[in-house]
């Protein structure tokens, strides 16, 4: 018994060992690989944010002056999302706002578009999205350029009954046998831009420096 | 460790007992991410490294590892690997990382690495286990590079796509248009499309081997050197 109780312990202190041997090594490529994850995810989001964001039109830490905004409606989401605020000399430029599409033909369509000050569409791409490949998928901007066709477009413009694609009787595009996904798109562009135009001086608000950075 | 030890385990990875299409493990990302070159090449890659460090990594540690819990311990050393993988391609391969995404931690779920950890790095010494992993690692890497290429060029009409992923923007000229204008063949792209052709490379190779047999049986008889076929054989 003794014995058995023996062997049972070493078997169980060399698991250990070997787990926190793991943990120890699993640690320290945390610590030293974090600053260039983090680094990478921030220049990742800024190239992101550039393609819609033309770079002549902010001057701010976009990345850094950020607006934590509650789930809404209009913008499809369900919690809370992050826009990032383009500021050219103190002044607001654009906004990037995060957007779902929740009637794609397969579920969601995640967008985020930036919006000038003036109300007119300065960009807007899919970020993810599970629509047919080949089919729907042409709203990717390296599968088609359809995407592009947004750009500079506002509901100053453009009238609640044209943000439709052309079959419904709008002014959008689409592709033939794939209408349902544009639908969606455009349908979530306009109530993205109704959102800025309900809520344009909230998005712009300064930030109140922050209580930890005064720490 | 000898050359010709050297050149078995080599042999045994990439083609004999080639885990893709013989051992037929590993067959999770081998469908899932296979749907290009550059995806498939990458994985495999990834995966071959992890083999590599964990067959090194559990080789000299495997007598002091208790026979009854040697199974926890090696998936345990196969996930800190992994992780650490994983880490550093997220530090410094981001790009990448995004497309593989998933499939990275995935890799721990892999029966082939816990396969040749159990079968050869834990009766071996460091250095043959190492090249074991590494060859086997190569060896799946091959396979997905073909899928890839097969429902790459079948599906979009492209090689290479998505390089610039891999290797930095300046690759993006790599990306080769094998057929201009092409409108896709969806099939090849979706999930059925990995099983078909891995169907096809299998039959390849089965094919290969039964050629390869055919011809030495014909020649066998006859003296080398009286016969050219014997002497290309």
């Amino acid at each position: 018994m003794k014995r058995i109780a023996r062997s049972t312990l070493q078997t169980a202190v060399n698991l250990v060992f070997f787990a926190v041997l793991g943990t120890a090594v699993l640690a320290s490529t945390y610590f030293m690989t974090h600053d260039a994850i983090v680094k990478s995810e921030e220049g990742e989001k800024l190239k992101l944010i550039n393609q819609i964001v033309p770079t002549a039109l902010f001057d701010n830490d976009i990345i850094r002056d950020t607006l934590t905004i509650p789930a809404s409606e209009l913008l499809g989401t369900e919690g809370n999302t992050v826009a990032y605020r383009a500021r050219l000399k103190g002044e607001p430029s654009a906004v990037v706002l995060e957007s779902i599409a929740p009637d794609g033909y397969s579920g969601k369509i995640w967008l985020i578009l930036a919006v000038r000050a003036n109300g007119e569409l300065a960009g807007v791409r899919v970020v993810n999205h599970r629509e047919t490949p080949g089919l729907g998928d042409y709203i990717e901007l390296p599968k088609s350029p359809w995407i592009k066709g947004f750009d500079g477009k506002s509901r100053e413009e453009y009238k609640d009954a044209d943000w439709k694609v052309k079959k419904d009787g709008g002014k959008f595009d689409y592709m033939a046998g794939a209408t349902i996904t544009p639908r969606a798109v455009v349908k979530a562009v306009n109530k993205t831009l109704i959102y800025f135009e309900q809520n344009r001086v909230k998005l712009f608000a300064v930030n109140e420096p922050k209580k930890e950075e005064t720490k | 460790m000898n050359l010709q030890e050297f050149k078995e385990i080599t042999h045994n990875g990439v083609w004999k007992q080639n885990p893709g299409i013989v051992q037929l493990l590993g067959m999770c990302p081998l469908l899932a991410v296979s749907s290009t070159v550059v995806n498939g090449v990458s994985l495999g890659l990834a995966t071959a490294v992890v083999m590599a460090l964990s067959g090194a990594c559990i080789a000299p540690i495997r007598s002091y590892v208790p026979n009854e819990i040697r199974i926890p311990v090696f998936i345990l050393i196969i996930a800190v690997l992994v992780t650490v993988v994983q880490y550093l391609m997220n530090a410094y391969m981001y790009g990448l990382f995004v497309v593989l995404g998933i499939f990275i931690p995935l890799i721990v779920t892999n029966c082939i690495v816990l396969a040749r950890v159990e079968a050869f790095a834990s009766k071996n010494s460091a250095l043959p286990s190492a090249l074991d992993g590494f060859a086997m690692g190569l060896g799946l890497t091959a396979v997905l590079g073909v899928l890839g290429a097969m429902r790459e060029l079948v599906g979009k009409g492209t090689l290479f796509s998505g390089i610039d992923l891999a290797l930095g923007d300046a690759a993006k000229d790599l990306v080769l248009h094998v057929i201009p204008n092409y409108k896709g063949f969806l099939i090849a792209i979706l999930p059925p499309g990995a099983f078909i052709g891995l169907g096809l490379i299998i039959a390849g190779k089965n094919w290969l081997n039964l050629r390869a047999e055919q011809k030495r049986k014909s020649t066998a008889p006859a003296t080398p050197l009286t016969s050219p076929e014997a002497v290309q054989g």
